[in-house]
């Protein structure tokens, strides 16, 4: 919520640090700058005299096109001509210093619009009523004669036009306004467009910066050693094996971990630590083993420890006296994120400053760690932003890299270091999306009918390592998205009797939010099971489901848009099958319909996947499209292939190699409905991922009769005959 | 001192010889737009052309270009951004982070210069590009619609 008074912006503190903590207090009182003498007329909008309007954007872009989608959405109540717009990054040091007149900087979730939509769109408005004023101001007319369409402000009774270039400097020294009424989303003719992303150009000619790009004069490179197992030690190394070689600075020791070789080049430094002599102490974990932690998982499944996260009736009983049951038992494994671009950061320390330039989906979040590591306030720090090649969740809910850059630039005094890790490293020090396993048991009645449901997830809890305060009595909240009594990740279907609840068992490696978070596996204990039940109920899967959803008419719509688009119900051949899945996730109704083949000796092949999704609002339809589609590769990725394992601690996946990820050949046709119901604002770039696996895997039982259940499907003999 | 002809022009450049291509493009030469992703030609990332053929420079030792061989980043695929490639990538919105387009660019334009007219089959045996983010649809349709805009051109 905003609301404008003379001089100030009060703004509402956010309600996104869940999953991504700021770690920064929060001011709800902000005051705009003082100076009035450039052309910002208020934070988010700035006009020059040759009409450009620049839009301040604070969420990370990261490939997701919040960029765009934000900037639409100013651009909508600003009235601005769309050929025109740029955009800027304020930085977290300029929001600080500023009382955080931006609000949260913070891009996961799927929050980057939903949660920000109403403050930007006011500051549009606002803007745009501004510019209108001074219009009116300089012509001595009424402002209710005035209007104004793609920058130009006509007044009506005399057809006199400026822009708002011209008059930009005289806005910016107005009050803002009173009152702000934003249009009705039906009248946008910016936002809910299809146009083409502001930021593609420079992705073209290779002219876009990343963060490992960056040189900086007099830069110097590092390259990382991290101890194997994680909670292990540097007990040694010995820098004089390496001082020799070409290039080399310096061998450092960071933090109580790892150790850097600073050379003039990144290929230097790298070589130089492949050749450094280092003896760790691995830690107590330095014998974990992946079989003794799956074995506990299981043991959760049944284990009388588990926290309810949602409970509706005597699902217990109503499972003991049903005409029949099924049960079934699911896994989903470790997933580590694999942004294109390597873990990476460029630190610049002195006595009083600390400059960072990295790649961030929290700004504030990283200028925090900045803080923390460089032994500066928040006030002699500073982040440059840099956009993404990638984010996915890895690289907002700990900024390693970010404490690691700046302990090696810290001693360094002066001298800018850029730390970029390997794709070793990164796979070795990823924050990986939790393993679970799900027991799933249903009651049917006589008539089919699904009387009681009880899943129990065992695994890891995210919130356990990264916000222990966040959970409470054993609770951990993110384990029950897509299984919720209620809000953004509630249980679709309405079931007479339902228990929900979670074994936390925890293992030694570093748990993260990984795009879809726990939708993911959730979304495929349910959907799998509700095909298994509606199997055993000999009923139709798509009407066993509908039935369920009478009470949920977006879910059930989605659901019915995904079956016809995808052909649900006309006939298919041996080894040819379809399947569905429906959730809701990020607030958003999300659904799928897949297409399978599987030959005969067990190739599968996903021709199509049709999804529906009700975001509430479609602020760009084709961008909606592309994170459906870009979804899909991710959460395919982990059906299909890829997992993390450990031994001694350690994670054996190191490369794409062994932790494949989906390519061209194996990409399905993917068709999305977008179908916006309005009323509510949902996430994009994450729901569809937790529909694939489900769809996907029901396909395969309709096409072979056989259920996948523990996943990656790679290995699994799905020959049939 | 190696010479090493690069986008058009000979450049005289001081590497060790067990460089990656990659990095002496990268760091020495300040042609930033070939990405590293992950050091063992499973990505893509890193595609550059070696005469017209596509190659992954993060393997590829720089000792091994001859003075005679023409190297040609993303930087130097085309004068004004206009090539095929380039055109259809920017009229379907095909990048979301945009790291790993280079690669997936230098590759699809190796692709439709042997092959001007890709069939499906073609494109799933020969763009083995990883991208993350997913744009792996876009990228199909992309190398067919440069196919139709280098016809075009020629038409």
């Amino acid at each position: 919520m905003i609301t404008t008074s003379r001089r100030n912006f009060v703004i509402g503190s956010s309600s996104a640090g869940l999953a991504l903590g700021l770690g920064l207090p929060v001011s709800t009182q902000v005051a705009l700058a003082d100076d009035t003498s450039t052309n910002e007329i208020n934070v988010w909008v700035v006009v020059t005299p040759d009409d450009t309007v620049s839009i301040r954007i604070v969420r990370s872009e990261m490939g997701q096109g919040t960029l765009t989608g934000l900037a639409q959405l100013v651009a909508e109540e600003l009235d601005c001509d769309w050929s025109k717009v740029v955009t800027e990054q304020p930085t977290p040091g300029e929001s600080l210093a500023r009382g955080r007149p931006w609000d949260s900087f913070a891009t996961g979730g799927s929050r980057g619009i939903r949660t920000s939509h109403q403050y930007v769109r006011e500051g549009g408005a606002a803007a745009k009523a501004m510019l209108i004023e001074a219009a009116a101001g300089k012509w001595d007319v009424p402002v209710s004669e005035c209007s104004a369409s793609k920058s130009i402000i006509t007044h009506g009774p005399s057809g006199r036009t400026t822009s708002y270039g011209k008059v930009a400097k005289a806005a910016a020294k107005l009050a803002p306004p009173l009152d702000i009424k934003l249009k009705d989303p039906k009248d946008w003719t910016i936002a809910g467009q299809p146009l083409r992303r502001l930021d593609t150009v420079e992705k073209l000619t290779g002219q876009q910066r990343y963060a490992a790009d960056l040189k900086l004069p007099g830069m110097l490179n590092a390259a990382i050693n991290q101890c194997p197992v994680d909670g292990g030690k540097l007990v040694s190394y010995d820098a004089k094996a390496v001082a020799d070689m070409p290039g080399v600075h310096h061998v450092l020791q960071v933090q109580d971990n790892a150790v850097a070789v600073v050379a003039d080049t990144w290929w230097q430094a790298k070589t130089a630590i492949d050749a450094l002599p280092v003896e760790w102490d691995k830690g107590e974990h330095a014998n974990a083993s992946f079989a003794e932690y799956t074995a506990s998982v299981v043991e959760g499944l049944t284990a009388d420890d588990a926290a309810i996260g949602n409970q509706k009736g005597d699902a217990t009983g109503a499972i003991s006296g049903a005409a029949k049951t099924v049960e079934a038992v699911y896994g989903y494994p470790f997933q580590n994120h694999a942004t294109m671009e390597p873990m990476n950061a460029t630190a610049l320390w002195t006595e009083d400053r600390c400059e960072v330039w990295c790649p961030t989906q929290n700004g504030e979040g990283a200028l925090t760690a900045t803080s923390e590591s460089a032994g500066l306030p928040l006030e002699q720090c500073e982040v440059h932003k840099i956009n993404l090649g990638g984010g996915f969740g890895r690289r907002g809910a700990s900024h390693d890299y970010v404490n690691q850059a700046v302990e090696i630039a810290k001693q360094i005094p002066g001298t800018p270091v850029k730390l970029l890790w390997t794709r070793e490293e990164d796979m070795q020090h990823g924050m990986y999306h939790p393993y679970t396993q799900a027991r799933v048991v249903g009651g049917l009645d006589e008539d089919g009918n699904l009387s009681g449901l009880h899943i129990r997830v065992s695994g890891q809890s995210i919130l356990a390592r990264l916000i222990p305060q966040a959970v409470r009595n054993g609770l951990d909240p993110v384990m029950f998205q897509v299984l919720a009594a209620e809000g953004e990740h509630a249980f679709v279907y309405d079931v007479p009797d339902l228990l929900c609840d979670h074994a936390m068992r925890n293992p030694h490696l570093r748990p993260g939010f990984w795009r879809g978070v726990c939708a993911n596996q959730n979304a495929v204990y349910v959907e799998c099971f509700m095909d298994e039940l509606a199997h055993a109920a000999d009923r139709d899967a798509l009407a066993f489901r509908q039935q369920l959803l009478q009470n949920n008419p977006k879910a059930l719509a989605v659901l019915n848009a995904a079956a016809e688009g995808g052909g649900w119900g006309t006939e298919t051949q041996a080894g040819h099958g379809r399947g569905l899945s429906v959730c809701k996730a990020f607030d958003s109704y999300v659904a799928a319909c897949a297409d399978v083949t599987v030959s005969p000796n067990g190739e599968l092949k996903i021709n199509k996947i049709v999804a529906a999704t009700d975001p509430g609002h479609a602020v760009n339809p084709q961008q909606i499209e592309a994170q459906v589609e870009g979804s899909f590769v991710y959460g395919l990725s982990a059906t299909l292939y890829s997992q993390c394992t450990f031994e001694q601690g350690e994670v054996v996946e190191t490369n794409f190699h062994n932790y494949p990820s989906m390519r061209i050949a194996a990409m399905p046709e993917v068709e999305t409905i977008v179908m916006p119901s309005g009323g509510f604002w949902g996430g994009v770039g994450e729901p569809t991922i937790a529909v694939a696996a489900p769809a996907v895997l029901n396909a395969i039982y309709n096409a072979t009769g056989k259920r996948v259940r523990q996943l990656p499907i790679d290995g699994v003999d799905l020959s049939w005959s | 001192m190696a010479k090493l002809n690069v986008n058009g022009d000979t450049i005289e450049v001081d590497f060790d010889p067990s460089t990656p291509l990659l990095w002496v493009l990268r760091e020495q030469l300040d042609l930033t737009g070939t990405k590293y992703g992950c050091g063992v030609a499973q990505c893509g990332a890193c595609t550059v052309h070696i005469d017209g053929q596509a190659i992954r420079a993060c393997v590829y030792p720089a000792s091994a270009v001859s003075e005679n061989q023409q190297i040609t980043t993303i930087e130097g695929l085309s004068a004004d951004g206009d090539h095929p490639v380039q055109q259809a990538w920017a009229e379907l919105d095909v990048p979301q982070c945009g790291y790993c387009q280079p690669g997936m660019i230098m590759a699809s334009a190796a692709l439709l210069s042997s092959t001007p007219k890709p069939t499906d089959a073609d494109i799933d045996a020969n763009i083995t590009n990883i991208c993350r983010c997913g744009t792996l649809q876009r990228v199909r349709r992309g190398i067919h619609r440069a196919a139709e805009l280098a016809q075009e051109v020629k038409a």
